[in-house]
């Protein structure tokens, strides 16, 4: 399976990642070198062969609905970039 | 002080040899004469690392020290920690200070280890050879006239340990990142069971595939790591709930009828006659010590770097794309709108190689594909998991190469990343199947050292350290130091 530059665009707005026009036919070619490595995967027969998402196919463990986070609001976002009053700040997005 | 195992600095300070605080300094010493040329730490915490080993000294004097109480080492700046810098090597957390540690933080704390920094490493942990890192590149103490790769990603704690700056360091692996480094640095790391060790607060690179585990120069350290980095966690959903043994209990136990597995797919024709030649020694002074070998076959190992680079870009998109310049990472100066603001801010803080593999990831699990990759990857990753459950059905633990060479010089792989990516070509298989997976070193060529891999059944990995102990009880390529840095004594 080969990519070209058009595909590579568009995968980019749906990954939130700006291309610079000069590097995308770079990353085309890279990426659908590395397609073709996937593409070996084609030959393998897997009918009715499990997807396998768990290496030990383990089930989620439930704990007992108590509540155990205490509010650390202010700690928590003093690692964010903007934020007022307890919010984070983004640019305006309902006019 | 300096070739001293944590066994030995333990036993050290329990006698009053040296104390905590001694030792300590020492290592920061050299930290700071030797890591100049290095650049294996991203951030040395010299001045918490001297509080506690004070501490540690005050708690000994008490009575109340522990095996650990005291002893330096290091953590991969993938490792949450609390009020300390955690760059995961990259730009977008920079500036980062978590607000609580990662649970393997926690339990070093606990033990009374001191922290003295964090280990530089491939960006989010994206890489075989530390070139991908936002703080620049490790060089490998081992380098000759040439510099060397210390192979990735956590190349730093890897490169840290080598020149014994730290006795020991914390270290991940997705699809190799203990085990080749290890193996290019000469030591001996461990990536334990899927699910053995908490990945809270261990920054996600491929949630399904990471896990952590030590790197250190001898067996028996890395079974003393183990026991302290072990055991269920209720903040990681995917640990597992099991009782955790003291690895190091059976490390002297005698490997007498231990049945060893060589796995017809690794030891082909692609495999360097010196490596071959190296492994085949091994091999035998296993034999000597009562093991005995048999051929298997892994059937759909070649399939292995295939799936992987569908399944961890794919989860690595996913993980990664929390990162939107809101709630805490890099942000752009003056966003014009939200698009703007998630597009530029992701785009200046991930570099090429992150960019590259959220790029796949999008793809391989965008609508119309997500059957040809991902799933058709997820089956195949039960097929590999199969040949493993059966081999283990002939024999008790696997054998083979780490890593297909040893360290190779920066920008060697050009740019094709595939080039790159078939340096984890026998460690992948391992992380798909949940396995653990253990490199040691086996020797030298063109005098670099070089690994072999140990392969366990779920849950093993005292009998693969038990393996690795004796080994080393036999052999001294463990005990070998690159002599240009690491014998430069204080």
């Amino acid at each position: 399976m080969s990519i070209g530059p058009e595909d590579i665009r568009k995968i980019a707005i749906l990954a939130r990642l700006e291309i610079e026009d000069d590097k995308v036919e770079k990353i085309s070619g890279d990426i659908s070198n590395i397609l073709s490595l996937v593409d070996q995967l084609q030959n393998a027969n897997t009918d009715q062969i499990e997807p396998m998402a768990h290496p030990m196919d383990a089930s989620q463990i439930l704990r007992a609905d108590e509540v155990t986070e205490t509010n650390q609001r202010e700690k928590l976002q003093s690692v964010a970039p903007n934020t007022e009053d307890g919010l984070f700040l983004v640019p305006k997005v309902i006019e | 002080m300096l070739n001293k195992t944590v066994k030995e600095l333990s036993d050290g300070l329990a006698q009053g040899e040296f104390s905590s605080l001694e030792l300590s300094q020492y290592y920061l010493e050299r930290i700071k004469r030797l890591d100049g040329n290095i650049n294996s730490f991203i951030t040395v915490t010299e001045e918490q690392a001297l509080k506690s080993a004070k501490a540690a000294d005050e708690l000994r004097a008490k009575g109340q020290a522990s095996t650990w109480t005291g002893i330096p080492f290091a953590h991969k700046d993938i490792f949450c920690t609390e009020g300390t810098l955690t760059t995961c090597g990259s730009r977008m957390l920079e500036n980062f200070i978590p607000p609580y540690d990662a649970t393997v933080v926690s339990n070093f704390k606990n033990a009374g280890a001191v922290c003295l920094g964090k280990t530089n490493m491939d960006e989010f942990a994206m890489g075989s050879s530390n070139e991908t890192s936002f703080f620049g590149k490790v060089i490998n103490p081992w380098s000759n006239e040439e510099q060397l790769v210390p192979g990735g990603s956590s190349g730093g704690s890897a490169a840290a340990v080598a020149a014994r700056l730290v006795p020991i360091a914390t270290a991940t692996d997705t699809g190799g990142s203990i085990r080749q480094p290890a193996s290019l640095c000469g030591l001996t790391g461990l990536k334990p069971t899927y699910g053995r060790v908490s990945r809270y607060g261990m920054i996600a690179f491929a949630s399904s595939l990471d896990q952590g585990g030590p790197m250190a120069r001898t067996a028996e350290d890395a079974a003393m790591m183990l026991n302290i980095m072990s055991g269920h966690d209720s903040k990681d959903s995917t640990s597992i709930v099991k009782d955790v043994p003291d690895y190091t209990s059976q490390l002297n136990n005698s490997i007498k009828g231990l049945r060893i597995g060589l796995p017809k797919e690794f030891f082909n024709e692609h495999l360097s006659p010196e490596l071959q030649a190296i492994l085949q020694t091994a091999i035998k002074q296993l034999e000597s010590l009562g093991a005995t070998v048999k051929e298997i076959s892994l059937p759909h190992s070649d399939l292995s770097v295939p799936a992987y680079y569908v399944i961890a870009p794919a989860e690595c998109s996913a993980n990664l794309s929390r990162f939107d310049g809101v709630r805490y990472g890099h942000r752009c100066d003056d966003p014009k709108d939200l698009m703007d603001l998630y597009t530029r801010s992701r785009s200046e803080g991930f570099g090429d190689e992150v960019k590259r593999r959220i790029l796949i990831g999008a793809y391989a699990l965008s609508a119309g594909y997500y059957d040809a990759y991902y799933r058709k990857a997820q089956q195949v990753r039960r097929l590999i998991k199969n040949d493993f459950v059966s081999a283990f059905e002939e024999v008790d633990i696997i054998l083979g190469p780490t890593s297909p060479s040893e360290a190779f010089g920066f920008n060697a792989k050009g740019d094709d990343p595939v080039k790159m990516y078939l340096e984890d070509i026998f460690t992948i298989s391992t992380n798909l199947a949940g396995l653990p997976g253990m490199s040691l070193p086996a020797g030298l060529i063109n005098g670099l050292p070089i690994g072999m891999q140990l392969i366990g059944n779920y849950f093993d990995e005292a009998r693969m350290l038990n393996v690795a102990h004796q080994f080393q009880s036999i052999t001294d390529w463990h005990t070998l130091a690159p002599e240009n840095i690491a014998l430069n004594n204080i």
